[in-house]
Order: structure tokens, then sequence, then C-alpha cells
């Protein structure tokens, strides 16, 4: 049990201000207690005797200090130290207003958010298309000076992004692949049609799925990892470092990034198509009968030569979205480490989004070009 | 229980990294009330040993006790109660970046005493801002906004949150420019006799050293070679320690004391003359 700050009021005789006496200790850990019955002390305090206190911190000094302010009273019985913190304390106090941020009530203060969020989500579009533009003239410098181009950062970054991915990517594949066509299986069985589970898996996976959830992960593994590492370089001031050596960081980080996603996309989107159809090969050799190998070259037959290259035609662009948004991301970020948690959020969230509108417009697209 | 005349006593300690080992049987002991200050060449391990003190830095061997509680015997974190009689400022401030000045000032007394209520929190931490030598606008800025000087104040600030016994203090001045670095000096000084606390002070600033600290303690071959006041040491024939003191800045730092203590002697005698 800690001892407490205590406190007494006797009003003076003769109907002037009262004498405010404390007793205890005056430190941090005692003066919450009895801060709330301090600030409302109705009669008007004329003398604060603090002969009593044992200890005093300069949370007890603030303390005594504040009453003596707010109601003009004069402090008695302070020791040595005590007078020097209470003088400290207000030779501090004394000429400084107080700072409080104003905030306005709900009512001003959601539109206001509304505003906010509407203007910066149109800056917000601005800059992309702006910061693709810096993309673009980078990539065309490099094009005229081939010496300035960073090759191993290129093939550092296709590692990471293709090479480390390959497992992940044949699992989720894998998985998925024996899902289409397990479950298109048991619909088609009604009409007696099983056998179009192996057009089902070849067009699907080749056409839309593998080139598509292949942006998904590598938005999620790597978008994410091209935000939060050059949001942390932006904030170490890594980036103003290179500017000021004379590194472009649009050539150093950015370039690399961008082409290297958007050279592993397609790779990988193929690679996920095909395992894609060896899950489906694999459970239709299972629970339907049909031999693995018949089902791999029946996809030959069933599958036109035109849903591969509508595949990958779409993943250049895929990952041209997903690595413009992880590096425009980061290097947005500054001020805080909160930032770098929001813009690499906001880096997956926005990618995966627009991976997935752009999709339905090739959709559409090559459809209507007589690709169906 | 320790000594209550010694808050800081670290006997035999062993850090090593690795096959590097940075401190061997190393001692130190800090007398209450006094500013020590910590010098050694780069690398010689002056912020491993202050880490190794607030149990940041669990050392080999040796022991460590600071304000009569064993920090190296605490098995985890919460074995360490005495974290609010202490207060630590970090070389680059460590502020943490997404509260304002003021509410980084408020987290130990938010953590620590959270029956004080909301105005006396915001009051406390004003206050303690205003006593760090920053303007009162700065309570309400991120340390994203603040110069680099000003992070170190915010920081002290937050070191002095719940008025510790103990403060440590990681290079304060480093990176200040000299008014700004002589400023804060004496901002330490006062605040260490206003509020009696014993400062554990790391520093290369030979300014620093000759103006504020009682005591100084020079690591070197991995123990503390010598502790005692700058006279003191002078006198000693350990030649990192006669090469650090009277070198070229060194002397320069001597040469400003000298001056500055002519200087109000000068005009003490000139006062006294009026009279």
């Amino acid at each position: 049990m800690r001892a407490l700050t205590q406190f007494q009021i006797t009003p003076a005789p003769d109907g002037g201000g009262a004498t405010l006496a404390f007793s205890g200790p005056m430190t941090v850990a005692s003066v919450g207690h009895v801060d709330a019955q301090l600030r409302h002390i109705d009669d008007t305090v004329a003398v604060i005797d603090v002969s009593g206190v044992a200890v005093m911190d300069t949370v007890g000094a603030w303390t005594v200090w504040r009453l003596s302010r707010d109601h003009g009273a004069s402090i008695t019985g302070c020791g040595d130290s005590a007078q020097k913190l209470i003088d400290a304390i207000s030779r501090a106090d004394a000429n400084a207003h107080s700072v409080r941020p104003e905030r306005l009530p709900l009512l001003q203060r959601v539109p206001d958010k509304v505003g906010e969020v509407m203007i910066d989500l149109g800056h917000g579009i601005v800059q992309v298309i702006g910061f693709l533009g810096q993309v673009v003239l980078s990539a065309g410098t490099l094009i005229r000076h081939p010496s300035r181009f960073r090759g191993k950062a290129l093939v550092h970054q296709m590692e990471l992004v293709g090479v480390n991915a390959l497992a992940i990517i044949a699992l989720m594949s894998f998985l998925v692949g024996i899902v289409i066509a397990q479950q298109g299986s048991v619909q088609l069985r009604q009409f007696g049609a099983e056998i179009y589970t192996v057009n089902l898996v070849g067009r699907l996976t080749l056409r839309e799925l593998g080139v598509l959830m292949t942006a998904i992960m590598v938005a999620g593994r790597s978008g994410s990892a091209f935000a939060a590492q050059i949001g942390t370089m932006k904030l170490t001031e890594e980036v103003d470092a290179m500017r000021t050596i004379g590194v472009s960081p649009m050539e150093a980080l950015v370039v690399p990034r961008i082409l290297a996603t958007m050279l592993m996309l397609p790779l990988l989107g193929f690679y996920s198509s095909f395992l894609g159809i060896v899950g489906g090969a694999f459970i239709s050799s299972l629970a339907l009968g049909i031999p693995f190998f018949t089902f791999l070259s029946r996809i030959q037959e069933v599958v036109p030569l035109h849903d591969v290259w509508v595949g990958l035609a779409k993943a250049p662009v895929f990952g041209l979205i997903v690595a413009l948004s992880g590096c425009y991301q980061g290097m947005q970020v500054k001020n805080n480490a909160e930032e770098v948690g929001a813009r690499t959020t906001a880096a997956v969230v926005i990618a995966i989004f627009m991976v997935i509108v752009l999709d339905a417009f090739f959709a559409v697209f090559f459809t209507e070009i007589g690709w169906g | 229980m320790g000594d209550p005349a010694f808050p800081i006593r670290v006997r035999g300690l062993r850090t090593a990294f690795g096959s590097h080992v940075i401190h061997d049987g190393l001692d130190l002991e800090v007398r209450k009330g006094e500013i020590i200050g910590v010098v050694g060449g780069s690398g010689t391990g002056k912020s491993v040993l202050m880490r190794a003190i607030i149990g940041l830095q669990v050392p080999d061997a040796g022991e460590v006790e600071v304000l009569g509680q064993s920090i190296t015997d605490a098995v985890d974190d919460d074995d360490i109660d005495i974290r609010s009689r202490w207060g630590v400022l970090f070389q680059g401030g460590a502020l943490f970046s997404t509260l304002t000045v003021a509410e980084n000032v408020e987290v130990p007394l938010r953590e620590f005493y959270p029956e004080i209520t909301d105005e006396l929190r915001h009051e406390i931490a004003r206050y303690k801002v205003l006593l760090s030598g920053l303007p009162a606008e700065a309570t309400a800025k991120f340390p994203s906004e603040l110069s680099g000087g000003m992070k170190k104040r915010a920081g002290l600030a937050r070191a002095l949150a719940l008025d510790p016994e103990l403060l440590f203090l990681d290079e304060p001045t480093a990176g200040l420019d000299p008014i700004g670095a002589a400023a804060f000096d004496q901002l330490i000084l006062q605040l260490q006799q206003t509020l009696d606390l014993t400062v554990f002070l790391i520093t290369h600033d030979l300014d620093t050293l000759y103006e504020i600290c009682d005591r100084v303690a020079v690591l070197a071959d991995r123990k503390v070679i010598a502790v005692g006041t700058i006279p003191e040491l002078l006198a000693t024939d350990h030649p990192w320690i006669q090469e650090y003191f009277n070198g070229p800045r060194g002397r320069a730092a001597q040469d400003a004391k000298a001056r500055h203590a002519q200087a109000g002697n000068r005009l003490a005698v000139a006062q006294e003359d009026e009279a």
C-alpha cells in the first residue's frame, strides 16, 4: 500500500480565504488520487500550507503551483528543495500559453474528413500517372545509356519475385486445380458430361485463374515488400542519400523492381496454369477414372492456343500494376512508422483491386475480338 | 538490498558478441547525486554498458545492481520493477513517431500511474516539455516535424516524465550546435540540481565533461581503467587518458573552462567593487 497525498481545508474565521493544508507525500505516485477533488474546491483558497508534506517531486510542485495560480493563493511552509522545484515550474510556466489543438464538432468533422479523402483520391490518381511517367522516362534514359542499367539488381529482384515464389504458387495452383476439377465434375455429372472437366480445368486455368491468382499472390508477397522496403528507406533518408550521390532512386530501386515483376509474372502465371492442370489431372485420375496422361493429352485437343496467349498477354500488365503500386506507395512514405504500414496495406489492396478490374476488362475485350 | 549511496553498481561485467569481447571484468560504482561522465574511444562499449545497466543487454557474466535491485538476476522483464525510477534518453531521442511530443511524455505516466486524470496528465506533459527547454507549441508537434536538437529535448522530457532518481543520457549533446550543446549542458546541470538526480552520461563532448561532470569514468581495454575528477585523471599516466585530455581538443576545452572561470571571478570581483 503506497501512501497518498492528504489535504484539509480550514475556512478562515473572518470569512476570508481558506487555508489548504497538504500532508503525506506529494509525488507522481500519490497526487493522482486527489487531483479530481482538488480541481473542484469551491472555497477560495488564500493560503496553501505544505509544511506537512514529506516528499515532493515536480508533479507535487506543479499541483501546488497550479492551485496557487488559479486561486491567487500564497504558499507557505516550503522546504528548500520544494521551493526550488516550485520556482523551476513557475519559471517554465510563465509566458507559455496553453496549446491544445482545436477539435471540430462531429457534424463538421465527418464531411471534413470525407472531403479530405476525396481530394486525396484525386491527387493520388494524378500522382500515380505522374509516377508512371517518371518510370517510363527513366526506362527511356536507361535504353539510351544501357551502361547505367542495374543488371544485378534486376536479377536479384527476379529471384525474390519469381524463384522464391515457386513453391507457394505451385502448392496454391495444384490445390485450386483439384478444387475446380472435383467441384466441376460433380456439376457436370448431372448432365453426363464429366469428360468436359478437362475443358473446364484447361481453359479456366490457362485463360484466367493461373495469371490472376499469381498476380494476387505476387501482390501479397512482393508488392507489399516493395512498399515496406522503399518506405523504410525513405524514412531513414537512404533514398535522399542516393539522390545526393547522384544515383537516381528511380533507376536503382523502381525500374529493376517493375521490370523484374513484369518479366516474372508471365512465367509464374504459365507455371501456375500448368500446375493447376496437373492438379486437375491428378484428382481426375483418382476420382473420375480419367487416366492422368489421357487428361493431359486431351488438354492439347480442347484448349485453343489463343487461351494461352490471352493468359500470357495479361500477365505483364498485372505485373506492372502490382510493382507500380508497391513502389509508388513506398515512395510516398514520410514522417513515421505508422505510414509504412498504411502504405504497405494500400499497395496490396489497390494492386489486387486494379488487377481484378483489369481482368474483367480483358475478359470482355478478348471475347469481343474473337478469342472467345 | 544494496547500499543507497550507490544507485548503480556493476561488478565483473563481461559482454561479448560472438568472439568479440566488449567488456571483461568491468567494475563501476556510481554515487548518489553525482553526474558521472563515461568516455572512451569509439567501439569501447559505452552504449553497451548503458544497455547492460538498464537491462536491454544480457551480459555473459557479472552483476549489475540498480537502485538496490539486481538487473542480471531478473528472469523476465516483469522482474525489473524499478523502471518507473529511471529515465533514459537514447542517442537519437527514440521518440514514438506516431505520437506527438506531449503524448510521448504521457506514455510512461499512463503506463505506471493510470489513476492520474487526463487533465493532470496533459498538464504534467506540458510543463515537462517546458522544463526541457522546448516552447509550448512543440507539445502538439510530431517527432518528424522537430529538428535534431528539439528531438533530444523532447526525449529528455519523456525521460523525466516520472521524476526519476536516475537519468541515463546517451550522447545528449552529439549533433547539436555549440550554443545548443552548452544550453543543453546547463539544462542537465540545472535539472540535476533541482530534481536531485543521479546522472549517467555517455559523451564524446569534452566541454560537457569539464562543465557538468562531477566524475569521469574512462572505458578502455575492456574495463573501466579509471574513475575520478578530471584533475585526478590527468594525474594518471595512462597513455589514452593523457592523449584524450591533453590532445588539441582536450586542451581547447581546458582553456575554455579556465577562461570561463576567470570571467566568472572577474565578474564577482567587479560586483564586489561596485558594492
